[in-house]
């Protein structure tokens, strides 16, 4: 076990190095680099100052050596400009000659600074990860249990009317991808003009405008049921399907075992056997599901976070992927790329303990 | 002129559809609740032995639920035949039914046909043994058929799509147009998005955007993904554990990211989709010339003329498809020559195929894995050892023994990723990456609808449920299929 956790470690770090360098390849295409020079210096650069501009702050070097100095084995760069000022990857003309470090990189914990918010990129990106982390877990309170739910609920008498409904149910939910659902559910509940809120509001049962609020940003600091419902509930709504189809499929396969025919005709009540002969065992699967549905919902909270104006982790994959800001990019693919293999790993660990048939060699 | 109300003449039936579908959601309802309490049936047994028990109240709430499910169905069939026959007259639905009159004559036809012959049609017949299926199928050939009248014949539409209609900016559905001339459709039937245009139009325009680009780049994803899954899942080893990784490794992007990365006018400026083309492209060229060599090569005189045309016409299919305006790649500072313009069948916008090379780059991998599991199965199967005993080449093995008794679940799953590119799409539309702004194709229109939407929501709406019924069809006729597929 040890050894099998060591490898998909080796892995996962091959995996990400090759995914950051591809990243960083992309981004460091000269038709980029120019946009990049001109956002940031002025749109009327002549071909010679973006030149300079990206010479002098070192994007002209061949991609290796600066793939290597934002990993931190490269020294960094050091440009003496015509006016005598000295600039370096790691420093600038302001920092005294002794204090400036030759390396730094993600291995000596520096991300780099983010040419769109003009900040560093670690707190940036670790502030906008506590608020997806806020989302997520709302995402995942919901989106779990109900899942099982219609999942057990269905799979438990096979082609009853409930069955077919609740499967209906979820095949329609995995056919609504979140950009579709979050606008039926922003005209439908959270227009002041259309579907249910003028409605609810002329009753008086609702004392605000709309019934839920389709703007999420104000949930940012402070989120209520009435702010934050609509985003969450659009996202669990898209992975909703896909858990309870699997969690069905697993307990039709257990309700048709023979040991729960044995606890039929021994005369168990049926609510007993659902809940504690076939439920532990219908539960396995789904587990899998659960875990590598997770770097799913990360596309969703992409979708979700721009439609709602969220400003959280997906927001800023989206603002750092229109500007080509090239160090924010890296650290956001770098943490998706880990919560996909993290992930991974979990699922084929717990499947492991779970399932005492399964042994890892 | 008046606006349009959503049934006009035909009003009088809103309550009667609303009673049935009320008395159908309550029985049902009901009828689950019952179905938790114990069953009190009484049970008899009959003369031969036969079992019989009452229904009781659960029995009576189905039949109860099942006669308002059909009367509401009735009802929908009336609106839509007055409809046919009244035109706008019976409102904004009687003015839909009406203008795609074509397309349900179509789907009248191609249903009666199908089921006509149903039992000689294969798997495809027996599609319409089920009722999920049939629905699917029905819902997926709506829109297919909608694309081509629309998008080919131009028929359906009412307005130009492109064109602005001033003092229709964000008018509700069944606004009259204004200043209209005697010609002219009299009424935006959907209403004007923000910038004046016909929703209706669009809608119908977009539909074959999706219909066009999504099919296409499944099947190209299956050939990439089946042209290296069943290598790797055949010969296992050190290719597999090659592939798989690369697999894994694109599988590991987010998938908005790489659009983001690939999908961008500095990244087609560099030529890098265009390399992308060339090489998922060939892949087609590659399996046919392998398929069909595996077979034949026991047979020269059969063979060479067969592959020599079956290539030269994929390969003239192909350098038209990569070639635009007689380059392969056309940077600012360099030119790859291509097939000269006057031998190039057509052209793709370069927008259009950014687009297409992203999502079958997205989607080949999946697909890799899927048929490599396949292979991994299916190579242990007698059959196969059978074949290598004959002294069948691998690849023989691999197209001719393992893909055909593969293709139950690809084919289930090619369904499945029709619909899953065609979120894709959406998707690339809602971030306004690939296409330009004033396309027509419902990912756009939604991301542009958007903005409004607490004040003027059905711009947006219309495409996003349009997109949701084609993606609901492809997935409950993925079902039918598989149910059907597992039947024998």
């Amino acid at each position: 076990m040890g050894i099998f956790i060591l490898r998909r470690l080796g892995v996962i770090l091959l995996t990400a190095l090759c995914l950051t360098f591809i990243v960083f390849w992309l981004t460091n295409l000269y038709p980029n680099l120019e946009k990049l020079a001109k956002s940031q210096g002025n749109f009327r650069m002549s071909d010679e100052a973006v030149t300079s501009y990206l010479e002098n702050r070192g994007y002209l070097q061949p991609t290796p050596i600066k793939f290597g100095q934002w990993l931190g084995v490269a020294p960094g760069w050091v440009t003496e400009t015509a006016d005598g000022k000295v600039m370096g990857r790691c420093f600038t003309s302001e920092t005294p000659v002794d204090e400036r470090p030759t390396f730094c990189g993600i291995l000596q914990g520096d991300w780099g600074y983010s040419t769109v918010f003009k900040e560093d990129v670690g707190p940036t990106v670790l502030t906008r990860l506590k608020l997806t982390g806020k989302l997520m877990l709302c995402v995942l309170l919901l989106m779990v249990p109900s899942a099982l739910l219609v999942g057990v609920l269905a799979g438990m008498r096979e082609g009853s009317r409930l069955d077919r409904s609740l499967s209906t149910f979820s095949i329609a939910t995995t056919a609504t991808p979140e950009y579709v659902s979050g606008v039926i559910f922003i005209a439908v509940l959270a227009s002041s003009r259309f579907g249910i809120s003028p409605w609810l509001s002329d009753m008086g049962w609702i004392d605000s405008n709309t019934l839920f609020l389709g703007s999420a940003t104000s949930a940012m600091e402070d989120a209520t049921f009435w702010n934050f419902f609509l985003p969450v509930l659009t996202i669990s709504l898209y992975g909703m399907g896909y858990i309870a189809r699997m969690t069905r499929a697993s307990m039709t396969e257990v309700m048709t075992a023979q040991y729960i025919r044995t606890a039929r005709l021994k005369g168990v009540k049926f609510s007993d056997i659902v809940l504690k002969h076939a439920l532990r065992n219908a539960l396995i699967a789904p587990f899998t599901v659960i875990m590598l549905q997770i770097p799913w919902l990360l596309n969703g909270v992409v979708i979700v976070e721009t439609l709602f104006n969220y400003k959280g982790f997906g927001w800023l994959l989206v603002q750092a992927a229109a500007n080509n800001d090239i160090e924010l990019l890296l650290a956001v693919s770098v943490v998706s790329v880990i919560v996909v293999l993290a992930t991974q790993l979990i699922s084929d660990i717990g499947y492991v303990f779970l399932n005492p048939r399964i042994r890892i060699t | 002129m008046e606006a349009l109300t959503w049934t006009g003449s035909m009003g009088w039936l809103n309550p009667i559809l609303g009673l049935a579908v009320g008395v159908m959601v309550l029985a049902y309802t009901m009828k689950i609740l019952v179905s938790f309490l114990p069953s009190t049936g009484v049970r008899t047994i009959g003369s031969g032995g036969v079992a019989a028990a009452n229904q009781g109240l659960s029995g009576l709430l189905g039949r109860v639920g099942a006669y308002g499910f059909l009367a509401a169905l009735a009802i929908v069939v009336v609106y839509l035949l007055a409809g046919i026959a009244l035109g706008p007259a019976a409102g904004i639905f009687g003015g839909l039914a009406r203008q795609l009159l074509p397309v349900w004559i179509a789907l009248a036809a191609l249903f009666a046909v199908s089921i006509k012959f149903k039992r000689s049609l294969g798997l495809y017949g027996k599609l319409f043994d089920s009722t999920v299926g049939m629905i699917g199928f029905g819902l997926v050939m709506f829109w297919v058929f909608t694309g081509v009248f629309g998008g080919v014949f131009d028929m359906l539409v009412t307005h130009d799509s492109l064109s602005q209609v001033s003092g229709m900016k964000n008018k509700l559905p069944g606004t009259p147009l204004a200043g209209a001339g005697q010609e002219e459709y009299q009424w935006f039937l959907l209403g004007g998005d923000n910038l004046a245009r016909d929703v209706y139009s669009r809608l119908i325009k977009g539909s074959w955007v999706v219909v066009q680009i999504a099919p296409m780049a499944t099947l190209f994803a299956f050939m990439v993904g089946i042209t290296l899954g069943l290598p790797a899942g055949y010969y296992g080893g050190k290719l597999d554990v090659f592939l798989s990784f690369l697999a894994n490794l694109i599988l590991a992007f987010p998938v908005i990211l790489l659009f983001y990365l690939l999908v961008t006018p500095e990244i087609v400026l560099t030529g890098i989709p265009n390399y992308m083309a060339l090489v998922l492209f060939v892949f087609p060229l590659v399996f046919l010339a392998v398929l069909l060599n595996s077979r034949f090569y026991t047979q020269p005189s059969l063979r060479t003329p067969l592959l020599i045309v079956v290539l030269g016409i994929t390969g003239w299919l192909y350098l038209s498809l990569v070639s635009t305006n007689g380059a392969i790649v056309d940077a600012p500072t360099y030119r790859i020559p291509g097939l000269p313009a006057f031998v190039d069948l057509f052209d793709i916008d370069p927008g259009v195929l950014v687009v297409f090379v992203s999502v079958v780059f997205v989607n080949a991998p999946t697909v890799f894995r899927i048929v490599r599991g396949l292979a991994l199965d299916i190579k242990t199967r007698d059959y196969v050892a059978a074949a290598q005993t004959r002294g069948e080449g691998p690849w023989y093995i691999m197209l001719w023994e393992i893909l055909p008794n593969a293709r139950g679940p690809l084919i289930v799953d090619f369904c499945l990723r029709i619909g899953y590119t065609t979120i894709l799409l959406g998707t690339l539309g809602f971030f306004g990456l690939g296409l330009q702004s004033e396309s027509p194709d419902w990912g756009t229109t939604i991301n542009a609808g958007r903005r409004l939407l607490s004040l003027y929501p059905h711009a947006a709406i219309a495409p996003a449920v349009a997109l949701l019924s084609l993606v609901l069809g492809l997935n409950l006729l993925a079902d039918g299929l598989r149910e059907e597929s597992l039947r024998d």
